[in-house]
């Protein structure tokens, strides 16, 4: 049993807060609070299938992937990055399988890694070269944790010194 | 227009993008005048929600002025200035109907558990986010509001997700007159749960993080008892004896998959992806609620699994609620609180950064640097 003289200092001088104090307190108490939202509310809608006054359906010509738990395509979609490339083909697979799937989450994960590969072919082949540092928020590190800044530059140029003493290493004559 | 542009986990940028246009006969087009980053951006910014592709604007909390409307938008006009639920909620599908805004049917096609949501990856929907210049805004002519002229747009922006979101955790705890609840996270939405904890006229309220400066706000805006866990030997055990060995009545989950405080969770769950996030803030709330309590969780994990003691949920019969916010239920009741006084949401911005910074901006909020609760992107042409 923990004793008094083990609680942290705040606990044992914790003092009540006076709730007369603070402006709006209970002003949303109630009783019938419990159960509470979210709950089904039969009162509204006890139908069980797709019986409402459905919106309009958006066209598109973006390719837009659909799980397959659906039973028709919702109305409204948004059509940014459609798939593309090897993570695309990743994310078709994907959705070959249930939300209930792992499979459908871990091909997903794993298509957006290669997708930020992607990502910088696609810069370069623009003639731009991600300036990552920035896209890091090296500034800011450097600005507000100077210590943190030199400790992961330290650690970079560390790893960019064994990699090239490997690499002499590797090409040395026989 | 000015965009952010997410390259990968750890980098974002700004970049020029085609103008959104009107893609659906409900369909809004908004000159964003102030947008969030949220702490749910985050786990987009770290890798950890599946299908976030490289070249998404993130943004799910921003304000802005319309500049164009699809024809069945009857009830907004070009020059209104509106605050945006993060919901994308048509207003008539089946969970519609339900008040379950964030679970529209109508509005993500690809999955079927969460409704759409603006620049929160394709598995909530592929939708563009509204750090940008401009953002299409589905369903406007249900989901935005006009800000009234007396709120401050500081308010404003924050009434589309903090605000409700703290709100709905304090609420789905079924919180009773004199209860004790406990909230993991003093982040800007466990603080404003502590904040709404009061509201339903709890008696007790406690905040648990390992920030020192988050929780010395808490303490004075919520106002709450708050802990360092770094200081507790065993949070479940403190949390037992503070509350003479029954538990809180109610444990809020305010953090979710980015959770710190326990390596192997840290391992698997944010490094090594094998969970769908750190749940140790879970963990703590199943075994810190008494016996028949609630669990609310508003904290946002992946869709795959993880790791908590559920036989303790069955062994002690504790109820769970959980629920991404119903904003547009939500918002009403909200603009009363402002304006009564009884919650002030600006008072949480640390910072407000030009959106040409967002890339700074990002890793000061992750990286929890100079003192940041909640920083607020403006774009250059508010």
């Amino acid at each position: 049993m923990m004793t008094q003289q083990s609680l942290p200092t705040a606990q044992r001088t914790r003092t009540p807060v006076d709730t007369s104090t603070i402006s709006g307190w209970g002003v949303d108490a109630d009783p019938k609070n419990d159960p509470t939202y979210p709950i089904r509310d039969r009162s509204k809608n006890d139908v069980a299938s797709d019986t409402w006054d459905r919106p309009t359906q958006q066209e598109s010509a973006v390719e837009i992937l659909q799980s397959i738990e659906f039973v028709h395509k919702p109305a409204v979609f948004g059509t940014t990055a459609p798939p593309s490339g090897i993570s695309g083909a990743m994310r078709r697979a994907a959705f070959r399988w249930s939300e209930s799937n792992w499979l459908h989450w871990l091909l997903l994960m794993g298509a957006d890694r290669i997708n930020v590969v992607e990502g910088v072919v696609e810069d370069l082949t623009h003639g731009t070269l991600p300036n990552i540092p920035a896209e890091m928020g090296a500034r800011a590190e450097w600005q507000h944790n100077k210590k943190g800044f030199a400790l992961k530059a330290g650690v970079i140029l560390a790893l960019v010194a064994t990699a090239a003493a490997l690499s002499r290493g590797g090409r040395r004559p026989q | 227009m000015l965009a952010m542009d997410y390259r990968g986990p750890y980098r974002v940028r700004l970049q020029n993008k085609a103008m959104p246009r009107i893609e659906h006969p409900r369909d809004a087009i908004v000159r964003v005048t102030r947008s969030c980053i949220c702490g749910s951006d985050l786990h987009l910014y770290h890798g950890m929600v599946p299908d976030t592709r490289v070249g998404t604007t993130f943004g799910h909390e921003f304000t802005g002025i319309v500049e164009e409307v699809g024809e069945e938008v009857t009830n907004l006009k070009v020059g209104d200035h509106v605050m945006v639920p993060f919901n994308i909620a048509c207003g008539q599908c089946h969970f519609c109907q339900q008040g379950l805004f964030g679970n529209c049917h109508e509005s993500n096609p690809q999955a079927t558990a969460v409704g759409g949501i603006y620049g929160y990856s394709h598995t909530a929907g592929g939708y563009q986010g509204g750090q940008a210049e401009y953002v299409r805004v589905p369903y406007a002519d249900f989901g935005p509001r006009v800000i009234p002229d007396w709120m401050d747009p500081d308010d404003a922006v924050m009434l589309t997700d903090v605000v409700p979101t703290g709100y709905q955790a304090a609420e789905m705890g079924g919180i009773q007159k004199g209860d004790t609840v406990v909230v993991f996270g003093a982040g800007p939405v466990g603080i404003m749960a502590a904040r709404c904890a009061w509201l339903f006229g709890a008696g007790r309220v406690i905040v648990i993080d390992h920030l020192d400066y988050r929780l010395d706000f808490v303490r004075l805006y919520g106002p709450a008892e708050v802990y360092n866990y770094k200081e507790l030997d065993d949070v479940v055990v403190f949390m037992k004896h503070t509350t003479d060995g029954l538990g809180a009545d109610v444990a809020i989950d305010a953090v979710g998959g980015d959770a710190k405080g326990n390596f192997l969770h840290t391992l698997f769950g944010n490094k090594l992806k094998l969970e769908a996030g750190n749940p140790i803030a879970l963990h703590w709330a199943i075994n810190s609620v008494k016996k028949g309590g609630t669990v609310s969780i508003v904290g946002v994990y992946g869709p795959t699994g993880n790791m908590v003691p559920i036989g303790n949920v069955v062994n002690k019969g504790i109820t769970i609620r959980a629920n991404q916010a119903s904003v547009p239920r939500l918002l009403p009741r909200m603009i009363e609180h402002v304006r009564a006084g009884h919650i002030n949401p600006k008072a949480l911005i640390t910072h407000r950064v030009p959106l040409a910074d967002v890339a700074d901006a990002y890793h000061i909020f992750a990286a929890k640097l100079d003192g940041c609760i909640k920083p607020v992107l403006i774009p250059g042409n508010a």
